[in-house]
């Protein structure tokens, strides 16, 4: 009998480490930013403010070093001629499994900080709306080479993948 | 870039299809005349409002009111006018709009429900709105085919055609069930039920005059109390009317300011619980009065209800991919319970008609398990025992439940230290740490799975207990979750996803290797290649 389940085969590309880094640095210094405007804006006793931007500085810092590492371990994607198998998460994680006939759509896509490191996303529906299968930070090649097999896969089966 | 391998469906286009002339295009009855300007009045309200105030302002708002009638009346008219209809073998086509001509195209193989409704005005004239579901369960909002103005007979005649495929279009077919004659309303007439030879109807279930009983623990009227409250604080708002100074309501709020406080309290929710039973009971009888479901030998499944409002709704019965019973907390006290079905297309929606899906309003318990076991036409995924999900699982349902109740605890007695909150808030803040472990004690007893019969089975929570029975052949992925804390305890989440009903049917809180078995079972195969122990 099994023991478990193993982790899916590939890792993202390591690039991705940077674009979530670099994604959650823009989260961070929205924040800081309306705590500068809150601290320019105090009259007196700018102590809380203070604190609070340290307390916010600290929290960046740990969450930019320890969050992509983490998450680039565990990101993790597989495609048989069978099924579609990804690990994604970090603090929380998820496996999600789709046999590849019941894949609808298959997505790429590649937003403007993406691109910037030269990665792309992949999207796989299927009849589900709870179950889309995302794959983040491949190379393009890969995103492109997959998004390739899984539509001539998901095209040699037939019927209405419900 | 989409790549986009298997989908169809409703295609909505703007132009004229080929090959689409006059012939074949039915137009809706002409009895809509009489119900369009109704319809349209709401929109047409705030218009005709302003055209009354600024015509009396010259003195001839008489005038003015006429010819806004006029103005309703005939965009009812042109509405009729515009709208037409035809049923091909193939396809249903819809056509309307004056100066934005659309013609609504679908398939009629993916028409999975229809639904037949009738409300007052439309009963007295005797017509029925028929919407044929194509079920898109990506496209919200998207209700499929809506003809609203068919005779009943034509409207039954058109479910027949769409679902059964028997008789050709144009020709109505036998008006099956129009009016249906539930043992609980000897009054009605008997309905010429199936005509046509080849059909059968078997009655699975009808309301019992007895079940009205569940009516008050639905707690539907809450919803009611609630708009009605809004309703009127608006209107005591807007026209500046001092409640105060109607004699009956003056003396109420009399009595209320001088008796004691937990008299008055004790009174104040009395009130509301007599006029939220009432308002309740009456919603259950105007929802489900004449309620019955039947299965066609056509493969569908069949539901009529409604005292005021008639619907009929509909449900290929190869769409049916599970049951699922649900027992709210009230409800579950006094034995009640109701289904709903788990169907692909077939989003359960909100209200207490859940979008179409209901297969049986609040009923006996009994009485709710027996119409699943006639559904699923198989009576052990219904009734069997489940497994139950272990100790880890039972010590994670406290330690979420109990911190909870322990921080609003702490947050009342912080306020009563520092901000002077009453000292009686945060010590009957207390009953919230008993409360709290009853509620996880009992959510730990709902929870279990099982897979029996090729369905998986799963129950859950507390405040609505439900069990899914899901077809395993409905089964579309596996989502594997586990947070932080469920990784320290060995537990995970596994989730069925499902192009039916709720489209995730969740196995909480499973000891790992567990889940695998679950998945294993209930679709051989998917994971083998993905076990450990076949690595190399």
């Amino acid at each position: 009998m099994a023991t478990g389940l193993r982790p899916p085969r590939h890792r993202v590309s390591r690039r991705a480490i940077w674009y979530w880094t670099a994604r959650a640095a823009f989260g961070w210094l929205a924040l800081a930013a309306i705590q500068v405007i809150w601290l320019l804006l105090a009259r007196e006793g700018a102590g809380w403010h203070l604190t609070a931007l340290v307390v916010t500085a600290l929290l960046a810092a740990a969450h930019l070093v320890v969050m992509p590492q983490w998450r680039y371990r565990v990101h993790r994607w597989e495609a048989t001629p069978e099924a579609l198998y990804t690990q994604s998460g970090w603090f929380n994680q998820e496996r999600r499994i789709a046999p590849i006939s019941r894949i609808q759509t298959v997505d790429s896509e590649r937003g403007p900080l993406e691109q910037i490191f030269g990665l792309a996303n992949v999207t796989v529906t299927t009849a589900s709306a709870a179950g889309p299968l995302r794959i983040h930070g491949l190379d393009d090649d890969t995103a492109q080479r997959l998004v390739d097999d899984l539509t001539t896969s998901a095209q040699a089966m037939r019927g209405d993948a419900t | 870039m989409t790549a986009n391998p298997s989908r169809a469906g409703t295609a909505d286009t703007e132009a004229t299809p080929p090959g689409a002339g006059t012939q074949g295009w039915r137009r809706l009855n002409v009895r809509m005349l009489l119900i369009y300007p109704i319809q349209e009045l709401p929109r047409a309200l705030p218009a005709l409002f302003g055209l009354v105030v600024a015509g009396s302002g010259r003195g001839n708002g008489q005038a003015w009111s006429l010819v806004g009638i006029a103005i309703v009346v005939g965009l009812g008219a042109t509405r009729w006018l515009t709208t037409t209809y035809r049923i091909t073998p193939d396809q249903i086509q819809v056509r309307r709009g004056l100066l934005r001509r659309r013609v609504l195209t679908v398939p009629r193989d993916r028409v999975r429900t229809v639904d037949v409704t009738a409300h007052a005005l439309h009963r007295l004239l005797g017509l029925a709105r028929v919407i044929a579901g194509t079920g898109q369960s990506d496209r919200e909002g998207d209700a499929g085919v809506r003809l609203d103005g068919l005779t009943a007979a034509e409207a039954a005649g058109l479910r027949e055609e769409l679902l059964h495929h028997r008789a050709g279009p144009g020709a109505p077919a036998a008006p099956t069930a129009t009016a249906p004659a539930g043992p609980g309303s000897p009054a009605a007439p008997a309905a010429p039920t199936a005509t046509a030879p080849a059909v059968v109807e078997v009655e699975l279930t009808h309301l019992r005059p007895a079940w009205i009983r569940y009516g008050p623990f639905t707690l539907s009227g809450v919803v009611t109390l609630g708009l009605l409250a809004g309703f009127l604080s608006q209107i005591v708002n807007e026209a500046h009317v001092d409640p105060a100074r109607f004699g009956l309501l003056r003396d109420l709020m009399d009595q209320l300011a001088e008796a004691a406080l937990w008299l008055a309290i004790l009174e104040v929710v009395v009130a509301v619980m007599v006029v939220v039973a009432a308002a309740s009971t009456i919603g259950y009888v105007l929802a489900f009065w004449r309620f019955r479901l039947t299965r066609h030998s056509g493969g569908t499944l069949h539901v009529t209800r409604g005292l005021v409002t008639v619907r009929a709704t509909t449900i290929e019965e190869r769409r049916l991919r599970g049951i699922e019973v649900s027992e709210p907390l009230l409800l579950r006290a006094v034995g009640g319970a109701r289904c709903i079905a788990i169907a692909t297309g077939l989003r359960v929606g909100r209200g207490a008609e859940r979008g179409g899906t209901l297969l049986l309003p609040p009923a006996p318990r009994s009485e709710a398990l027996r119409v699943a076991a006639a559904v699923m036409r198989r009576r052990e995924p219904v009734t069997a025992p489940l497994r139950a999900h272990g100790p880890a699982a039972r010590r994670r349902r406290y330690t979420r439940a109990l911190p909870v109740c322990a921080v609003a605890v702490a947050a009342a007695a912080a306020l009563w230290w520092w901000a002077g909150l009453p000292a009686w808030v945060w010590l009957g803040s207390l009953a919230l740490l008993p409360c709290g472990a009853l509620a996880a004690a009992d959510r730990y007893r709902s929870l279990g799975h099982a897979v029996v019969d090729g369905d998986l089975v799963s129950a859950a929570g507390s405040l609505v207990r439900r069990r899914h029975v899901l077809d395993c052949e409905g089964i579309i992925g596996w989502n594997l979750r586990q947070s932080f804390f469920q990784r320290r305890s060995g537990l995970v989440t596994l989730t069925a996803t499902t192009a039916a009903g709720r489209q995730a049917y969740h196995v909480a809180d499973v000891a790992a290797p567990e889940a695998l078995r679950v998945a294993g079972e209930a679709l051989p195969g998917l994971l083998a290649p993905f076990l450990a122990t076949q690595a190399p």
